[in-house]
């Protein structure tokens, strides 16, 4: 039951460019058996994120409420429900990497840019994500830039990693 | 407090399953359970109650909480007795040291994360973690409560009626599970996962959700998390009545949980047959219009309507109105004046103002605007199977493969039902919705309709001879059901009549607007399952060929043997909550109570030998006879009892004509309503937690209205009645409705067996209660019809000419909403205006668009009858050529562009679709200067009484 008072509140309104992509990504998915999952992949692949004005749109598709879809996108670390940044770096927080120090290097990128997990940079550079293992334990601390692994990740390491991002040739478009 | 806290047995009940019982011994005691049953509800039986906080026995075991843990001899590990089935000849403990530490740590972890203000929590004294941490013997918290922790979420207090407080929150997630199994919205989820795990009505707030605000999860919360406010408010109740609500014909019981003589809230209640335990918006929540300012506590007279009103005594008020009646029963005879019951009042009430009319006016002047909901059911159901009312009980559904949903629409106007249906529906039972709109059911979170027929608005009666046509050329036909069941030349001649290619998907789908294979397809899956059952709402009773369309359900039903067991059978949805009730007592101008003619000698013979006075045998006038006899100059009373009917009645401006030549408007009601501005005598009404009584909901079950608080204006609606007969010299002698009750039963063979003791040992009784069925009836027509031989009706579609013109191209028509209630003067004055503030014009895009009306413009719809401004809602749930609005607010005055008109097996008011109700309508912007277009809709104007000549002899009921 939506107000109807009061129709305030609601997200961000889709450009036509995204409900163009959300049409594509339904039509795709919606036949599978387990339709959401691999429609919220197809979504992020497109757009780098999931949009929260493209829960109404998708649960509708589905057959399923707007609540379940949420619990869905939120359940999974992997969607993204803001626009990321330029890059993506994906710190692992697992075990091993944990041992190693890795969360010296959360700190790091805390303290350099002034975000953490889930945030992106004010000037729209980097967006720092959690993963639990990449499978590279043996030379962890480990992550994933723009998806490409590193291991052995030292504070040095990750500064050479961040000004390769934020110094990109792109910084002016902000 | 006890009272308040309802037994739960933790798991729901299994006893319906096969399979042999299963006996185990449980802490040494042996107890036999269905087989199924979980160990926590075998313990329940056994005497012995297992900690537990994520189950509950409305919801499926979840076993998430781990506090119920047993231990099984010969079984390693300590499973939870929730989700763990009996088996034979198992023994469990449910306490051992062991489990007893087991179970304080896990009590230990929850509160080392939750606030500990148990004093000034709403929910202290009913809150089942405090009850646990007791049970367990939590002492001490090792944790601390300096973690990480929930403790500084903020409250959601966007819902008019109940806060979240996640702060509390255990996630148990019994509230999802409860927007899932039981509401069937599934607007909450949990959000994120492990810590960070949270309770969520989607991205958004409350209000701004899916939520229904049905109270299901409020209900089934364990801890102050969803809380309702007025608990906040006014602290936890300390006593309770069962009773029933006041709102619509599923007729939900409920708990009214009281501290005094307020109400603090209203608990849908478990045992009650027709709910099971579940509730809607209205009845859960919107109860606070009893005591809004608003209502009238004082009765007042004037001599004319120009004048102000003059508060006076019961005494003077009744006396004046009684001699108004005389006088203008002296000058213009016996016949000039007249009673509308209302199917707001309870069985007893309408009984006494039948009663009052029949014997103290000496007149059959008596009617009730439950006409329009009732007459094509009363005949239709009548003619063909015997009995004027729905076959089955509410919890036959469940039995259901396919379900037919037509002109209804329950998610808004049944929603109890509704949830029912959807939990079938998910179970794996196929829906075909009927409806020239895309209701909600047609394709809602987890349902889905296999089919749906959108038909054009009049072409019912096509639809049916379609399906019809089809189950009988294909040979689809329960033959040996047929043969053994009903008339067969009757049969036979309606076999020829539906096999004719006139009725053949094919030549009739282009006039329903609905491709042939859609139709066949769909008349297969009816015609096959195992158990087929037909729900239809106003948008099948309301519309011309009312009657004929009822009548074709039938036809269909006996066709493929889908009547006389549970699953099965043809259901009305009634509008208002006492639809039936008020029609069984008798509140037709040609019917006694038990619908029996007042022409027959016998039947007035009984009661005027009861009643003391001969009854007349001339069929009195119905509501539009009334009216127009007013403007004739030769009807000039009416005594309406709880009933707007200036603002409900179709046509507005002819009623207000008719109401305005009276001398003498009696109006006893809660508020001052429409019909009140014509009124010379305002007697103040009793809400339904003010009197006793009993309700009739629409699968015939007699319910009781308890007391809970006196009459706020000193007498309850009987009471007044009674007064009038008194001061109108023809006393009635009852002390309580039990003793009306009584009268009924004495006077008619489906309610012999009726008693007040009987309703509460049964809980409830669905009539027919006599000495063949003592307990009442939930299903009809078992082993054969009520009348015998099923009776099959030709039901000759009649296209209506004129549909729509180039001048008027849209057909208006009319509904309600979930959060709002008939003409609203109960929900509006409730905060349900959260989600309703004002009636909306549904349109369209195409329509929208074409005359350049955008969402949210104000837009004016005119009539011949009159004209009013709306808002415009832009949706694709109409389609092209159609538009709708509901009449729940005065201001909006709906009803004022409709007009009159009249089915024609009988006179019904047509408010839902003005093709037959001439409402020539026309909408066009509001907006600064922009230019106005305008959108007509036009409405042939039927006659009254069958004029258009296909009326068959004997087919009109009165
Ligand atoms: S009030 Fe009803 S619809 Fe709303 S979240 Fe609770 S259970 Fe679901
Ligand atoms: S809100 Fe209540 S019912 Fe829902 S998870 Fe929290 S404690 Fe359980
Ligand atoms: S309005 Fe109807 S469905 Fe809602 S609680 Fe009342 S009787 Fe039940
Ligand atoms: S724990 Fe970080 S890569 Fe395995
Ligand atoms: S009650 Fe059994 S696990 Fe919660």
């Amino acid at each position: 039951m939506q107000p109807t008072a009061d129709p305030g509140a609601t997200p961000v309104p889709l450009t036509a460019a995204q409900r163009a992509a959300i049409d594509v990504a339904i039509a795709a998915c919606r036949d599978l058996p387990g339709a959401l999952l691999p429609l919220l992949h197809k979504l992020q692949e497109q757009l780098g994120y999931v949009p929260p004005a493209s829960i109404p749109p998708i649960a509708k598709a589905l057959g399923l409420s707007q609540a379940d879809v949420h619990g869905v996108i939120t359940f999974y670390h992997d969607f993204r429900t803001t626009p990321p940044g330029r890059h993506v770096v994906k710190l692992c927080r697992a075990e091993a990497c944990q041992a190693m120090g890795c969360q010296r290097l959360e700190q790091h990128v805390q303290d350099r840019l002034g975000i953490t997990f889930g945030q992106t940079s004010a000037d729209g550079a980097v967006t720092l994500e959690a993963v639990y293992c990449l499978g590279n334990c043996a030379l962890s601390p480990a992550l994933l830039v723009d998806g490409r692994l590193q291991g052995r990740v030292s504070k040095e390491r990750l500064d050479r990693v961040l000004d390769t991002c934020v110094h990109d040739g792109k910084e002016a478009q902000r | 407090m006890d009272s308040n806290k309802i037994l739960d047995r933790g798991t729901p009940d299994r006893s319906a399953r096969v399979g042999a019982p299963v006996t185990l011994q449980i802490d040494g005691v042996a107890v036999t359970v269905p087989a199924g049953t979980s160990l926590m509800r075998a313990a329940h039986d056994a005497g012995v109650k297992v900690p537990k906080l994520c189950a509950t026995d409305s919801l499926d075991a979840f076993g998430s909480c781990r506090l119920c843990l047993v231990e099984v001899e010969g079984r390693r590990g300590y499973p939870a007795s929730c989700t763990t089935p009996c088996e034979p000849g198992m023994k469990v403990k449910t306490q051992t040291d062991k489990l007893a530490k087991l179970r304080r740590s896990t009590m230990e972890l929850y509160i080392s994360d939750h606030p500990l203000d148990c004093l000034t929590c709403p929910a202290n004294g009913n809150c089942e973690l405090q009850d646990m941490a007791g049970v367990v013997g939590l002492r001490e918290v090792r944790y601390g409560y300096q973690g990480e922790n929930h403790l500084a979420a903020p409250k959601d207090q966007s819902n008019p009626y109940f806060t979240f407080d996640p702060s509390k929150c255990i996630v148990c997630s019994r509230c999802v599970r409860a927007c899932e199994e039981i509401q069937g919205t599934f607007a909450l989820t949990v959000q994120g996962r492990g810590f960070d795990s949270k309770i969520a009505p989607g991205p958004g707030s409350f209000l701004e959700s899916e939520c229904v605000s049905c109270g299901a999860c409020v209900q089934a919360c364990p801890t102050a998390t969803l809380m309702e406010k007025s608990v906040y408010d006014q602290g936890q109740p300390d006593h309770s009545a069962i009773t029933t609500c006041a709102y619509c014909g599923v007729g939900c019981s409920f708990r009214a949980e009281m501290k005094g003589d307020q109400v603090v809230r209203m608990v849908p209640h478990k045992d009650g047959r027709a709910n099971r335990g579940h509730s809607c918006v209205k009845g859960r929540f919107a109860f606070g219009y009893a005591t809004h300012k608003d209502r009238i506590k004082q009765p007042m007279i004037r001599a004319s309507i120009q004048e102000p009103w003059r508060e006076v005594t019961w005494e003077q008020a009744i006396a004046h109105a009684a001699s108004e009646i005389r006088r203008i029963q002296g000058k213009y005879g016996r016949g000039s004046v007249g009673g509308i019951t209302s199917s707001r009042c309870t069985n007893e009430e309408t009984y006494l103002v039948q009663k009052l009319v029949r014997a103290a006016f000496g007149n059959n002047n008596v009617d009730t605007c439950a006409r329009v909901c009732h007459s094509p059911t009363g005949y239709g159901l009548k003619t063909t199977l015997g009995e004027s009312a729905g076959t089955q009980d509410f919890d036959s559904v469940m039995h259901a493969d396919v379900v037919v949903v037509m002109g209804a629409n329950p998610t808004d106007a049944h929603p109890v039902f509704a949830s029912r249906m959807k939990k079938r529906l998910r179970e794996g039972a196929q829906l075909i919705v009927i409806d020239p709109r895309k209701i909600d059911l047609v394709d809602s979170p987890h349902t889905r309709a296999a089919f749906h027929i959108q038909l054009q608005p009049g072409t019912n009666v096509a639809v049916m001879n379609a399906l019809a046509h089809v189950v009988v050329t294909e040979g689809l036909a329960k033959v040996d059901y047929v043969r053994a069941r009903c008339e067969l030349p009757e049969f036979d001649k309606w076999q020829a009549f539906i096999r004719d290619p006139k009725n053949s998907p094919e030549v009739l789908g282009p006039v329903i607007g609905v491709p042939a294979t859609t139709l066949r397809d769909a008349a297969r899956l009816y015609a096959t399952a195992r158990n087929a059952a037909i729900y239809y709402g106003l948008g099948v009773t309301e519309h011309s060929q009312g009657s004929t369309t009822v009548m074709a359900i039938a036809n269909l039903a006996m066709l493929t043997g889908n009547l006389g067991r549970p699953g099965v059978g043809v259901n009305p949805l009634r509008g208002q909550n006492n639809v039936q009730g008020s029609c069984d007592m008798g509140s037709f101008p040609h019917e006694l109570p038990g619908y029996r003619h007042v022409s027959d000698p016998t039947v007035r013979e009984l009661f005027g030998q009861s009643w003391g006075v001969p009854i007349d045998d001339e069929p009195g006038l119905r509501i539009p006879n009334m009216f127009d006899a007013a403007l004739d100059g030769s009807f000039k009373a009416l005594y309406v009892q709880g009933e707007d009917i200036a603002q409900s009645d179709p046509d507005t401006h002819h009623v207000q004509a008719a109401l305005t030549a009276m001398e003498c408007v009696i109006v006893q009601d809660l508020f001052i309503n429409e019909t009140a501005k014509y009124a010379h005598v305002f007697l103040p009404g009793a809400s339904f937690l003010e009197k006793d009584g009993t309700f009739t909901n629409a699968e015939r079950r007699i319910s009781r209205v308890r007391r809970v608080m006196p009459p706020l204006a000193g007498l309850a609606d009987w009471e007044a009645t009674m007064a009038l007969a008194k001061a109108l010299g023809y006393p009635m002698h009852y002390d309580h409705p039990s003793q009306i009750m009584a009268e009924i039963a004495a006077l008619t063979p489906t309610f012999t067996g009726v008693t007040y003791d009987k309703i509460d040992q049964l809980g409830s009784i669905q009539w027919p209660c006599n000495d063949q069925a003592p307990t009442g009836t939930p299903v009809m027509h078992v082993d054969q019809f009520v009348r015998g031989k099923g009776r099959f009706v030709i039901t000759e579609y009649v296209a209506t000419p004129e549909r729509t013109s180039r001048k008027f191209p849209l057909i208006l028509t009319t509904g309600r909403i979930l959060s709002q209630y008939n003409v609203g003067a109960q929900t509006r004055r409730t905060a349900n205006t959260a989600w309703h503030a004002a009636d909306v014009l549904e349109l369209h895009p195409h329509d929208a668009e074409a005359r350049g009306i955008r969402d949210g413009d104000r837009v004016e719809v005119e009539s011949r009858a009159g004209k009013t401004v709306l808002r415009a809602e832009v949706t694709e749930r109409m389609q092209p050529g159609v538009v709708y609005t509901t009449f729940h607010h005065p201001e909006s005055g709906a009803n004022v562009v409709t007009t009159e008109n009249s089915d024609w097996a009988t006179i019904v008011r047509n408010t839902r679709s003005p093709r037959c109700r001439s409402a020539r309508c026309w909408c066009r912007r509001r907006r600064g200067s922009r230019s106005s277009r305008r959108l007509r809709s036009s409405r042939r104007r039927c006659c009254r009484g069958g004029s258009d000549g296909r009326a068959e002899a004997g087919q009109d009921v009165q």
